[in-house]
């Protein structure tokens, strides 16, 4: 089997290119005079009728079957999806009672030594889909690996998560002829989940490795590589998938004479690198990496024929420049 | 030539207890966990004498799922190579210890699953939390999941981060604080309700609340509340004590109340 050639990879944008970027998109939506509190409150709207509209009555149930009030008249559809509800929670049941035989009890001494606190030598950014889990497929045992799971396995960078609103007031008091102009830069965060979770992992509980594994026919990329332009903005997927927009400018550059599909499959080694290389723009995790203390691997799970890739981002501390590229080793395929 | 013996030795003897009927689970279980021990390959047991190198551990992690799981369902495994029909989106902590695929023995295609601190579901928001919603946007509506599984779990750190957490804004953190804050409703209900009672307890109230909290966020997002309307979609909560090694599971349920005239 011929281990892959190294790869390299570039340094992601700098700030000041995605500010003017952000900035322009900002105004196409928000034009000029919009209210900057109207979002939000849209948003409370929404939740406070979920909690006190008088037609909606939430009911959280411990108890499993026949509690599920039917709407329509037919008695044996409801309890057909009484059945069902049974057979998921009956399902949860017998899957926990099997740890709890298998595992739990097994290794009784173990489970109550990391109930006192957790070491885990991993932390692991692994997609959602349901055929990659890591604990499935690289064996990682209670208290071994600190898990995030998106989509995409995508890491956003330490900057960008940052998007700047250029809001605009108008304001005409009593007795005046002409208005009040105010400007304001509002700060609002972009997706902020697995920022929490790289700051836990590296700075509370210590790790010593972190590991980005990607994985055939992700969904996510593919809807990365999908994406236009001018599409319809609204979808969730598309304003997360965008955090690995530029791995998709790579591939789409570097491996235009492939087909779609071998160019999903490129885009999702490549971004595995530009995830590496985001984990970099963080300065707690640049720090430790260049003293050695923590190192960043890429890992790529191909589920058709079961082979793993993995890598070892080979990084030389303070000699960062622009469009720098950073090296690899340690590269293993396992097959 | 030793290791060729043994090996024949081992399938000898898993051959001949086959034979002998009548083995229930835990036996069963029992019976394998001890030929993989003297094959050598059992990762199962917690072997924590020997400290591993990282690499070392993951290739024997991925040698022991290729040999003992792919290679012997490749019914199942082909299957799933074309694509997913899972039954649960999940969402678990990021907790090295509360991993679903252990505590509820979900298998590759089982559950499309979330993790991130203390299980959190935020409210629809897509410029902060796109990442979860495009988990949640990608399971109901491009996979169809008929059930999501919220599983809270014992001294978790990011709600033990929220509890602790002072009101004057001094703490270090800046990514932690800002995303636990999720679940500041489901502190300020803990407060109200046990804080007369021990820190720890208010803790493990808050684990609970949160999921159910998490639970409510669901139902700010356009397709959760289609899919729930329709009954194409059940909302559940988990909660996993590793101290005493229980769970608990409950459904949260909703509806509307049939149209009365005025």
């Amino acid at each position: 089997m011929a281990t892959p050639s190294p790869t390299t990879f570039s340094q992601p944008f700098n700030f000041s290119k995605d500010v003017r970027r952000t900035t322009l998109k900002t105004s196409t939506i928000f034009g000029p005079k919009l209210k900057s509190g109207e979002i939000e409150h849209t948003h409370l709207r929404l939740l406070t009728s979920f909690m006190t509209g008088p037609r909606l009555e939430l009911k959280a149930s411990k108890d499993p079957p026949g509690l599920t009030q039917q709407l329509d008249n037919s008695r044996l559809e409801s309890l057909a999806e009484t059945e069902n509800v049974c057979d998921f929670f009956e399902d949860l049941k017998h899957r926990f009672l099997r740890f709890k035989k298998r595992k739990f009890k097994e290794n009784l001494e173990h489970f109550q030594n990391l109930a006192q606190g957790q070491a885990p030598k991993f932390m692991i950014i692994a997609c959602a889909d349901s055929r990659v889990c890591p604990s499935n497929i690289l064996g990682f045992q209670p208290g071994e690996a600190f898990v995030v799971r998106n989509i995409a396995n995508l890491v956003p960078t330490f900057e960008v998560h940052i998007t700047l609103h250029l809001v605009y007031f108008e304001f005409l008091l009593p007795k005046q002829t002409s208005p009040l102009h105010f400007f304001f830069l509002c700060v609002q965060s972009g997706p902020s989940e697995t920022n929490a979770a790289l700051e836990f992992a590296v700075n509370a509980l210590k790790v010593e490795n972190i590991l980005v594994i990607g994985h055939s026919r992700c969904g996510g990329i593919r809807a990365l590589m999908s994406m236009q332009d001018e599409e319809d903005s609204s979808s969730f997927i598309r304003s997360w998938v965008v955090v690995g927009k530029n791995a998709s400018l790579i591939t789409k550059s570097a491996a235009s004479n492939l087909s779609f599909d071998q160019q999903c499959r490129h885009c999702e080694k490549e971004s595995v690198n530009h995830s590496l290389s985001n984990l970099l723009t963080y300065p707690w995790i640049e720090e430790k990496v260049a003293r050695g203390e923590l190192f960043v691997h890429g890992g790529y799970y191909d589920f058709i024929d079961c082979t793993f890739e993995k890598w070892t981002l080979d990084y030389e501390g303070g000699n960062l420049e622009k469009n720098s590229r950073f090296a690899v080793k340690n590269q293993f395929y396992w097959c | 030539m030793a290791r060729q013996s043994l090996e024949v030795a081992v399938e000898g003897l898993k051959r001949f207890l086959s034979e002998q009927n009548g083995f229930d689970e835990v036996t069963a279980a029992k019976i394998e966990k001890l030929a993989a021990e003297l094959q050598g390959t059992d990762i199962n047991g917690f072997d924590h004498h020997v400290q591993k190198d990282p690499v070392q551990m993951i290739e024997e992690g991925f040698r022991y799922f290729k040999t003992n799981k792919f290679d012997k369902n490749p019914e199942l495994y082909n299957r799933l190579a074309h694509g997913q029909w899972p039954q649960f989106l999940v969402f678990a902590c990021s907790d090295s210890r509360v991993c679903p695929s252990h505590i509820l023995n979900f298998q590759p295609g089982d559950a499309f699953m979330v993790r991130n601190i203390a299980n959190m579901v935020p409210p629809f928001d897509q410029l902060r939390y796109s990442g979860v919603g495009a988990a949640i946007e990608y399971a109901i509506e491009a996979l169809e999941v008929p059930n999501i599984l919220v599983i809270g779990h014992s001294h978790c750190g990011g709600i033990k981060r929220l509890m602790s957490h002072p009101e004057d804004g001094s703490a270090p953190y800046d990514f932690i604080d800002e995303w636990v804050k999720i679940a500041k409703p489901a502190k300020a209900k803990v407060i109200a309700k046990f804080g007369n009672l021990s820190f720890e307890t208010q803790c493990e109230h808050c684990e609970k609340e949160a999921v159910n909290l998490s639970l409510i966020n669901l139902l700010s997002y356009p397709y959760v509340q289609k899919a729930v309307a329709s009954k194409r979609l059940r909302l559940m909560g988990g909660y996993y004590n590793f101290v005493d090694g229980t769970f608990y599971r409950w459904e949260f349920e909703c509806h509307f109340s049939p149209h009365f005239p005025a």
